[in-house]
């Protein structure tokens, strides 16, 4: 089962034209949003994108645009306070365990 | 480490940790067995198998104990008897992530390159960039990999996609990369399939036993505002005045609500995470602190007296609300305009209720 976050609220865009279809998209993606329709990629799964940004990054043509970010309520709760707490530092909440490698 | 050739000092060393001698040569870590002959020099060969040390150190930093020392020095790594065709395999620093990659790698010969994350995960080097384009290019200069080996190809965890650009790499070092799988025990299915990942190895997983591994950090990390709680608990019943034992057990009684709110944010809610119903972690929070303070209500402390529920009702499913939200950093799903969004009409909700609660149930002492 997918896990569900909320509707229509990622910054994920993706330009057609630009594509060439090399399918790195779909390979870096971590939650399936990508699907490769014939020989065009297309974004098949919007809501299930979490902004990591891998796609954009690795999209050498720059078809694919996001504004990747951590979803950690913590980090930017502390950013907003002007505190140095970027994520998964020493006392962030989101801890170093969140390691999906494993 | 005669494999580094060229390299600066070790970072590991650099900034804030002591995790060196201030003099005098680096120890072997337990975990060499050995060294290999490449033509840029000595490599460390690492042990696959862990020993009691490296499973005490998990379970250290599980409970957040000294987790920001857990670091191995970066450069390449020998793991069986490699040679110049054997794969290659980049991983972060931390040495968490470093141990579970080696124990996978038993009976395989290939070669490790260990970036310099900070200490910090894959996952989180690569969103705070640390496990980058430019770190891997640098560390693939500095122990002149291509020196070591033939081919020209390096295997990143899939998880580090969103710090490194492959094109980038593959422009500035000829170095060409391929994405493994996400976890590193499907590195060697991979490896044998001939570097190809089954679909199934592309996805993040977010179940029971991955969302139980976080919580003793949250609850660690809810220790010290508990304390500072039950101190103020005291403090407030002093004036009630009687012997040490009855303040204690006012104290304590009074404490409970909310040791229970704090639980149902921290354990409740990551262990029934897909099953709450609504989106937002702050509602799945709030439903679970909702049920905790019926529970309270009407089942441990019946006839608080009218005030004093409604109190409950306003500040404990607040709190559990609160604690959900800071969850959002721990799930491997949630994105940051969504936490963005769900933070703009949570946090408000919250604290107006938490505080309105917290004034009604000081009134209520008082009446």
């Amino acid at each position: 089962m997918k896990d569900r976050y909320l509707r229509n609220v990622v910054t994920l865009r993706f330009d057609a034209a630009r594509c060439d279809g090399c399918g790195l998209c779909l390979e870096v993606c971590p939650r399936q949003v990508f699907a490769r329709e014939g020989k065009a990629i297309a974004i098949v799964d919007r809501d299930a994108c979490m902004e990591c940004g891998a796609c954009a990054r690795n999209c050498h043509r720059g078809a694919v645009t996001v504004r990747a970010g951590v979803g950690c309520a913590y980090a930017i709760l502390m950013s907003r306070l002007r505190r140095r707490g970027t994520c998964c530092g020493e006392t962030c909440g989101c801890s170093l365990e969140e390691d999906p490698t494993a | 480490m005669t494999g580094e050739k060229g390299l600066p000092p070790p970072t590991c060393c650099a900034g804030r940790q002591r995790c060196c001698p201030a003099s005098g040569r680096r120890q072997v870590p337990h975990w060499q067995t050995g060294q290999l002959a490449t033509p840029a020099g000595m490599v460390p060969r690492v042990a696959t198998r862990l020993q009691t040390r490296d499973k005490l150190g998990a379970w250290r930093v599980r409970w957040g104990l000294g987790r920001m020392d857990y670091r191995v020095p970066p450069g390449l790594y020998a793991v069986g008897d490699p040679d110049g065709n054997a794969p290659v395999l980049v991983s972060a620093n931390y040495k968490l992530s470093f141990d579970r990659l080696r124990r996978e790698l038993a009976g395989l010969s290939l070669w490790l390159l260990v970036l310099d994350t900070g200490g910090i995960n894959v996952w989180c080097a690569a969103g705070k960039g640390t496990f980058g384009t430019g770190e891997l290019v640098r560390r693939l200069e500095a122990v002149q990999l291509d020196r070591v080996i033939s081919h020209r190809t390096i295997i990143l965890p899939q998880l580090a996609a969103p710090g490194v650009a492959a094109h980038e790499v593959k422009r500035r070092s000829g170095f060409r990369v391929l994405y493994g799988p996400v976890r590193a025990g499907d590195i060697p299915a991979f490896l044998k399939d001939g570097a190809k990942a089954a679909p199934a190895m592309r996805l993040v997983r977010f179940g029971l036993l991955d969302r139980l591994a976080l919580v003793p950090v949250e609850l660690v990390a809810m220790a010290r505002p508990a304390g500072v709680l039950f101190l103020a608990l005291l403090v407030l019943n002093l004036a009630g005045g009687g012997p040490p034992v009855a303040l204690l057990g006012r104290a304590l009684s009074g404490f409970i609500p909310f040791l229970g709110a704090m639980l149902a944010g921290t354990v409740l809610v990551p262990a029934l995470l897909p099953y709450l119903p609504g989106r937002a972690f702050a509602g799945k929070g709030w439903l679970s602190g909702l049920l905790w303070t019926a529970v309270y209500a009407f089942l441990i402390a019946p006839g608080s007296g009218w005030m004093a529920t409604a109190s409950y009702f306003l500040i404990l499913p607040a709190i559990a609300a609160f604690l959900a939200l800071n969850f959002t950093g721990s799930s491997t799903y949630t994105s940051l305009s969504g936490v963005v969004r769900e933070m703009g009409i949570a946090l408000p909700a919250i604290v107006v209720s938490a505080g309105l609660g917290a004034v009604g149930l000081i009134v209520s002492r008082l009446l």
